[in-house]
Formats: C-alpha cells, sequence, structure tokens
C-alpha cells in the first residue's frame, strides 16, 4: 500500500492481537509485537500483496542494562513495490532464546550471527550460529553497555614464543569520560549532593 | 581396487591480491569446481559502532570516513541526514548542492576502483593504471574542500564544514569535460574485450527473486534488471531536482554489474554538471548557532559566539530523544544508519547498515558450482571493502 495510514491500518486489522502497538514517524511505520509471534508477522508482511516487506535491510539490537527486558531486538524491511520502511521490534531479557528467521530471509544468516556475536542474544533453529566479526576465540559481547569501550585483552607478536599472543589490557592513562553536561548547572555529583541538602531542608 | 577421494579445502586469504583486503574464504574444491565457501571476515573489525556511543556527534563523523574508505563522503552523509531529521534542521541550498556533489565524486572514485580492480582480478593490468590516474584528481578535489584525501570529515548535521575554496568549481568543471574520454578509453579495453568476456559473462547470475531474497542493493540489484535507486524513489537532498537516469542490467551477471557501473559514472558526471550550473553562492551551513559552530571572525567580536563555541567542542549539541532509520545510495548500495538518540549528546545507538555485509554473505549461494578462477571475478563484481564490511 502506498499510504503509510492504510498500511498500518491494515496491518492492525490483519494481525489484530498480534500487534502490541504501530506508529508512523519520519516516514516509516514502526510496529512493535511480541517474541514468540515473529515468525507469523514476519511471513505476513513478506507474502501479504497489500503489504509486501520483500526485504530484510537489517536485523540489531539495543541493550537497556537497566530494564527487566534487558534487550530490543529490532528488524528493518523494505518494501519496493509500495516503497515502504518498516521497523520491527520486541523486547526480551538476556537469557531468552528467540527464532531466527533465516527459514524465510536467507540474508538473516549473518545478521543473526552478528548480533549474536556482539550482544550474545541466541537464536533458536539458525543454521550455523559462530561468532563473525570478532576474533577467533574472543570471549564477551563488545557491544553490550557493561563491556569496557577498551577491551579485556590487547594482541601483539611475542619475540619468544614466535606467535601472537594475548594479554590483559595496559593502558598507560585509563580512557577519560568527561562529564561535559552543562558544568554551569553543576555537575553530576554537585547535582547529587543538592539534592541530599533539598532533601534535608 | 577403488581409490577414496576427498574434497579439498583451499585457504584464499587473509593475504591474497584478488582478496581486496582481508577477506579469509574456506573453499570446499571437488577438483576445481567450489563445493562451499565460508568466508570469514572481521580481520578489519574496529568496533566503529561502539566507538561512536562513546563520542559526541560531531566527533562521530571521521569514523564514518573509516568505513568505506573509497567513498568516504557518502557515508557521512547517511549520518548527517538522520541527524537533521531528528533535529527537524534545514539545509541551506547550496550546501544540498556541494554534498550531492561530492558523493557523485565518491560514486566515481568507487566505481573507477571497482571496475578497474574486477579487470585486474581477471587479468587486465592497464585499467587500473589509467583509473587511478583519474582518481587521484578526484581525490585532490576531496583535499581542496575539505583538507584531507581520503578521510575527509567535511560533512556536518546541517551542511557542510567550510565553503569551496576559490576556482575549485572551475576545476571540477574542467574534469567533467575530460573524464567522459577516460571512460571511453577503460570502455575500449574492456567492453568487448575477449577475456574479459569470457571471464565475466555469464558467471555469478543472481535472480531477481535471489537479489530480494539476499538483501541485495545497489548495482548487485539494478544488474539482475530491479531499478531501484533511493536517489530517485526516496530523494533526500536535492536529487529531486537533478536529471539522471538509472542504468539497469537485463541477466545479473558479473558482465551486466561491470555494465551498469561504467553507465552511472557517466550519470554522476551529468549530476556533477548540474549541481556546478544550479549551485548559486549562500551560506553553507544552517545558522542555529546551537547546532553549527560560529566563525572565527565571530568569536572574537560577540560573547555569545564565544559561548556557543565552547560548548559546541565540548559537550556538543544534544538531540532529542529518537529512533529513526535513513539510507543513502551508496556506491556499493542501501548505506543505512539507524540511529537512537536519548536526548544526551552523544548516540545511544547507531547501527551502521553496509550494503557489502549482505553482498558478501552471499557468496557461498553465488559461487557454488563455478570454477575456482571464478571467484576472484564474482568477488571484484560485488565491490567488496572490507572497512564497511566488518566495521
Amino acid at each position: 500500500m502506498n499510504n503509510l495510514i492504510d498500511l498500518e491500518k491494515k496491518i492492525n486489522s490483519e494481525l489484530t492481537t498480534k500487534i502490541n502497538k504501530t506508529l508512523i514517524k519520519h516516514n516509516q511505520i514502526y510496529v512493535e509485537i511480541d517474541k514468540d509471534d515473529l515468525i507469523d508477522v514476519v511471513l505476513f508482511m513478506k507474502t501479504n500483496q497489500d503489504i509486501k516487506f520483500r526485504q530484510l535491510i537489517d536485523i540489531t539490537v539495543v541493550d537497556y542494562p537497566e530494564e527487566a527486558q534487558r534487550f530490543k531486538v529490532v528488524y528493518l524491511f523494505l518494501s519496493h513495490e509500495f516503497n515502504q520502511r518498516m521497523i520491527l521490534s520486541y523486547f526480551i531479557n538476556e537469557n531468552e532464546v528467540i527464532s531466527s528467521i533465516t527459514s524465510v530471509f536467507p540474508s538473516a544468516n549473518w545478521m543473526e550471527r552478528e548480533m549474536f556475536d556482539m550482544y550474545g542474544v541466541n537464536f533458536k533453529d539458525h543454521p550455523d550460529l559462530r561468532r563473525i566479526l570478532t576474533d577467533y576465540g574472543f570471549e564477551g559481547h563488545p557491544l553490550r553497555k557493561d563491556f569496557p569501550l577498551t577491551g579485556h585483552l590487547e594482541v601483539r607478536y611475542s619475540e619468544e614464543k614466535k606467535k601472537v599472543i594475548n594479554e590483559p589490557v595496559k593502558l598507560e592513562q585509563n580512557y577519560r569520560n568527561f562529564d561535559y553536561e552543562s558544568p554551569w548547572e553543576g555537575t553530576k555529583y554537585i547535582k547529587e549532593i543538592k539534592e541530599v541538602n533539598d532533601k534535608k531542608n | 581396487m577403488t581409490k577414496k577421494i576427498k574434497n579439498l579445502n583451499l585457504n584464499f586469504g587473509p593475504q591474497h591480491p584478488a582478496a581486496h583486503g582481508v577477506l579469509r574464504l574456506i573453499l570446499e574444491l571437488d577438483g576445481e569446481v567450489v563445493e562451499k565457501a565460508d568466508p570469514h571476515i572481521g580481520l578489519l573489525h574496529r568496533g566503529t559502532e561502539k566507538l561512536i556511543e562513546n563520542k559526541t556527534y560531531m566527533q562521530a563523523v571521521p569514523y564514518f570516513d573509516r568505513l568505506d574508505y573509497v567513498a568516504p563522503m557518502n557515508q557521512e552523509h547517511a549520518f548527517a541526514l538522520a541527524i537533521e531529521k531528528i533535529l527537524e534542521i534545514d539545509v541551506p541550498i547550496r550546501a544540498q548542492y556541494i554534498r550531492v556533489m561530492f558523493c557523485e565524486i565518491g560514486r566515481i572514485l568507487s566505481h573507477i576502483l571497482n571496475v578497474t580492480t574486477q579487470a585486474l582480478d581477471v587479468g587486465a593490468l592497464t585499467p587500473s593504471l589509467w583509473g587511478f590516474e583519474e582518481r587521484e584528481t578526484l581525490m585532490t578535489f576531496y583535499e581542496r574542500a575539505s583538507g584531507s584525501r581520503l578521510h575527509a570529515n567535511y560533512f556536518r548535521a546541517g551542511g557542510v564544514h567550510q565553503d569551496l575554496p576559490a576556482g575549485l568549481e572551475n576545476d571540477i568543471a574542467k574534469f567533467c569535460d575530460s573524464f567522459p574520454k577516460i571512460i571511453d578509453d577503460l570502455e575500449n579495453l574492456l567492453t568487448d574485450n575477449r577475456i574479459f568476456k569470457q571471464r565475466n559473462v555469464d558467471i555469478g547470475i543472481v535472480s531477481k527473486e535471489d537479489a530480494l531474497d539476499y538483501s541485495f542493493s545497489g548495482v548487485m540489484i539494478r544488474g539482475s534488471g530491479i531499478p531501484w535507486d533511493l536517489r530517485k524513489s526516496q530523494p533526500y537532498d536535492c536529487y529531486d531536482q537533478l536529471k539522471f537516469k538509472i542504468p539497469v542490467g537485463k541477466n545479473g551477471d558479473c558482465y551486466d554489474r561491470y555494465l551498469c557501473r561504467i553507465e552511472e559514472m557517466k550519470e554522476s558526471v551529468s549530476i556533477i554538471k548540474q549541481c556546478l550550473l544550479k549551485m548559486e553562492k549562500g551560506p553553507i551551513k544552517t545558522f542555529d548557532g546551537k547546532i553549527s559552530p560560529p566563525s572565527k571572525a565571530e568569536i572574537k567580536q560577540s560573547m555569545e559566539a564565544l559561548i556557543h563555541h565552547f560548548k559546541l567542542f565540548t559537550e556538543g549539541y544534544r538531540v532529542p530523544k529518537d529512533e529513526i532509520y535513513t539510507a543513502v545510495e551508496a556506491p556499493k548500495g542501501e548505506f543505512g544508519v539507524y540511529l537512537i538518540s536519548d536526548g544526551s549528546s552523544k548516540p545511544y545507538k547507531c547501527k551502521i547498515r553496509a550494503p557489502g555485509f549482505s553482498h558478501l554473505q552471499s557468496m557461498d549461494y553465488l559461487i557454488k558450482g563455478h570454477m575456482l578462477a571464478d571467484v576472484p571475478a564474482v568477488l571484484g563484481s560485488l565491490d567488496i571493502v572490507f572497512g564497511e564490511v566488518d566495521r
């Protein structure tokens, strides 16, 4: 459908309970669903004649470490026929296993591998779930918010052992993350002291 | 007595001139026929997305140059557009033309590199020597505008960093007049070349359906006959005011993709010419002092400008809470940025959608059943640059 509002209506009327929320913003449609309905929804979106989100653009995960449902899994779709874009998302917690959509979109293969590598999200029925971007034997999931920017290991060639070895990161100076947010309104710690004082009064 | 025959596992790369960088390809060979290809990527992984999360929006721009390093400004464009859409700022018309012009220069840079190295992979040396001379000319244009041949860091949310220096427009116009001759020379060497055709025609055929299923974009999808170009279908900046054609292939093989790239270079030249004609003097970035830094002269005169300057280069500008996906038609295909802002001056999440990632993924599907010698030809026509695949 060429019109976003019609498209939103169509999706809501056809999938009814499977859709949690829809929203039109920036000329794109944002759809929220439940984890268990993923395959049904994706298959419907791909095959329905009036919708035809025929191409999977990307899969990604957003990490919110302080939430109970930590990861937001996001799928980006494109419909060439109707020139529309859709952003499909759902929330999961850290240990949940989600279904792979490689059976519907073969290109999901590497995208899901990347998410497994970067965030440690597990996919069910994935044909070949290995790490993809990080080194052989790498541990941890780099894009999680609690993974340090400098990493844990650094690599160098050892002349004695005649091979490349991993060592814990040693920095001459630690990575410094300055808090630049409006210094004249008081930095975070001053704000905290203020709040404590206000409460006392 | 029966002899046991085992398939041969061959390690192609990461140190191999035809691997276009640092691809490690594990091939399973039955004689000379490839049974399976398993690309191992990540040897150039620098954690761009993680780094961007720890930088302000302005500091994040240079990371985009280092993705697809043969067409740096096209990537910056996607990021700038994403921020502009969230902040809802308008870009002055001159800045739009400058940006589009440099994107098209980037497209020519990338296509020259790809076409000539594809030829190199199948045994022709001369095109790359001729092509690289032109790339050097184009990179001096980059240098004169931004100060750097490769890592431009030129686009900003709301415009470009600085105006074009005097005389650059004339020199680009001169280049536009001389370059079509070079394209013809390259075509003379390759298009009807018997060896080049033998190595590329009917190799690595992609059907329309598969092009969609494997998330292809750019030349990879147009080579298969789907007329899809984001510059036309979802125009950004001033592309809707320019006239250009979208070359489309017929058979979806390596040769058609080569032809598409050649035609696209000709279209790019025409777009650059139109930009030069339509470009008028005027501002090159938004006037909003909260987003674009003041000029040096202003800082000496105005207290407000000084504060803006200080705030922009320490804290950076804040971007309201939002979630957006923006894509541009980079030379290699759809390059997208999925940006989540949380109201602070650093992106909460910035996922980069690189076209090469999906293209390389299909290597196994493309090469199955082909001969070993076709691997470099197919790889060449995919237009892989590891900066963007590994991120």
